[in-house]
């Protein structure tokens, strides 16, 4: 099953930690805003994309197994 | 602009009947009135049965998604509990008064359409969403009290008001306005028909799109097809701006040509605005050619949205007057996205250097990397269709833009055209 990473805009207020812990599948934009890939996270990345998920100061983050 | 077109030359027996939502006269349609030209609602006497005819007639939303609304009624009936109904005609868009038009000439339409959606769907609660303008809403509790005293509404209607801004009109916007909260977008709101108004399954159709199935419950498919297309079936409100200044709300056949609707061959245009200020230019030749349909914009990028049709005058200049209006969809963000709150200011403001011979020479540069960093990043799509707007003024102004960089400009005048609502810093944060 795939996951893929998203972002509540809303909630976001662009602590970038997740930019961090994640560079293979975040970027940051040049406001500091991430910029997620989209792509399925590949199976060795899945412990670092929870913990960016449950690291995200204001919960932002999430990952979303496809419909 | 608030007069009605209404061409007298249509008018007359037979199916191609137009207009079919606006009363013949500028006079709002009172209940009797409304009631011995339709007759009482035709109750189909449980939910569901409505559907099918509706998806025989091939009606979509008016609203601006054209989204198939069968579809919808299905979605929502299909849930376990009871299902809330929501007429929108909090019309955002500053270019259209269509909505408006509507409510005002021929309320009637819309709250018998509200009652049948409401069957449609197993609905007991039905609210009406409109902007807190306050002889709208004097007219509306006017007509909904004509309609108690005769008994033709089985729920009762209650009617909610939003602050008169773009975005309040969008539908998580509305939700949570009708919840009792701001009338700001939410984010990835679970699917409507599942989850909208406090967690219960919700329609929320457009009050166009409500009057449209209160008359294709009366007459039939057939009767609804006989003006559109095969694709696009029926009429629609249409809010046409002329280059000359005239202009107003009509009701057109979709599918008839925008050089006929704009008078094209007696007021040339600099360029055409389709579809709003999340909507698409075309020039001249391109609209020239082009039917108002989808099956004819989408192609080119652009859509029939909410019916808004605007010829820019020869005299104006497409660079500045597109300056405007990006700056007023800049305004409007609720600010509550980065990548909008940060975006479209800036978006904003290197345009108006362009439009005013102060860009750098980065400029073009810029907007084009804020476009494709706004696009698709927001909770609700205001970020998308600003940036919409803003790529077709850049790709139709190509030439005015070049002629701006080198500090020139082809305009006769600068007064404006496009309508922008004037500037209110008190309402600024002011969303309920």
């Amino acid at each position: 099953m795939n996951e893929r990473l998203r972002v509540n805009p809303i909630l976001c207020t662009g602590h970038g930690l997740c930019a961090e812990l994640l560079p293979e599948q975040i970027d940051l934009d040049e406001w500091g805003y991430p910029l997620i890939s989209g792509e399925p996270v590949p199976e060795r990345l899945r412990p670092l994309a929870r913990r960016a998920v449950t690291d995200c100061p204001v919960l932002a983050l999430m990952l979303v197994r496809d419909r | 602009m608030t007069t009605a077109i209404r061409d007298t030359s249509t008018r007359r027996a037979g199916a191609t009947l137009l207009p079919r939502l606006l009363p013949g006269n500028s006079h709002p349609t009172e209940l009797e009135a409304h009631l011995k030209v339709h007759g009482a609602i035709p109750y189909r006497g449980g939910a569901r049965m409505l559907i099918h005819t509706i998806e025989s007639a091939g009606l979509t939303g008016r609203g601006g998604a054209a989204f198939p609304t069968h579809r919808k009624l299905t979605a929502v009936a299909d849930q376990k509990g009871l299902p809330v109904v929501v007429g929108n005609g909090a019309e955002g868009e500053p270019a259209s008064d269509k909505d408006k038009e509507l409510l005002r000439s021929s309320p009637h339409l819309v709250l018998d359409g509200l009652q049948l959606a409401a069957e449609a769907v197993g609905a007991r609660r039905v609210h009406l969403y409109v902007h807190r303008e306050p002889r709208l809403v004097q007219h509306l509790n006017a007509a909904l009290a004509e309609r108690a005293a005769v008994g033709v509404d089985r729920i009762a209607v209650s009617l909610v008001t939003a602050p008169p801004r773009f975005l309040a009109g969008e539908a998580s916007a509305l939700v949570s306005r009708v919840e009792g909260g701001p009338a700001m977008p939410r984010f990835n709101p679970p699917r409507m028909s599942e989850r909208g108004v406090h967690g219960a399954p919700t329609l929320v159709q457009n009050v166009e799109t409500l009057a449209q199935l209160a008359l294709i419950s009366r007459y039939g498919p057939a009767w609804f097809r006989a003006v559109g297309t095969e694709a696009e079936p029926g009429s629609m409100l249409t809010t046409v701006r002329l280059a000359n200044g005239g202009g107003g709300v009509m009701e057109t056949p979709i599918g008839a040509p925008i050089a006929e609707l704009l008078r094209l061959a007696e007021n040339p245009a600099k360029a055409v605005l389709v579809g709003g200020y999340h909507g698409a230019w075309l020039t001249p030749e391109q609209a020239r050619h082009l039917t108002l349909s989808n099956a004819d914009l989408r192609p080119l990028g652009a859509a029939v949205g909410a019916g808004v049709l605007a010829a820019l005058p020869t005299d104006r200049c497409g660079l500045v007057e597109s300056a405007r209006v990006v700056q007023y969809l800049a305004s409007e963000s609720a600010g509550q996205c980065g990548p909008c709150l940060n975006g479209l200011p800036r978006i904003a403001a290197t345009l108006w250097q362009l439009a005013e011979h102060r860009s750098g020479p980065a400029a073009r540069d810029d907007l084009h990397r804020w476009s494709k960093l706004v696009e698709q990043r927001g909770a609700c799509h205001h970020p998308d269709g600003t940036v919409r707007f803003l790529r077709s003024a850049l790709n139709v102004f190509a030439d005015e833009v070049m002629l701006h960089e080198t500090g020139q400009c082809s305009a006769g005048t600068y007064e404006p055209f496009l309508p922008i609502p004037a500037a209110s810093p008190q309402h600024k944060d002011d969303w309920s």
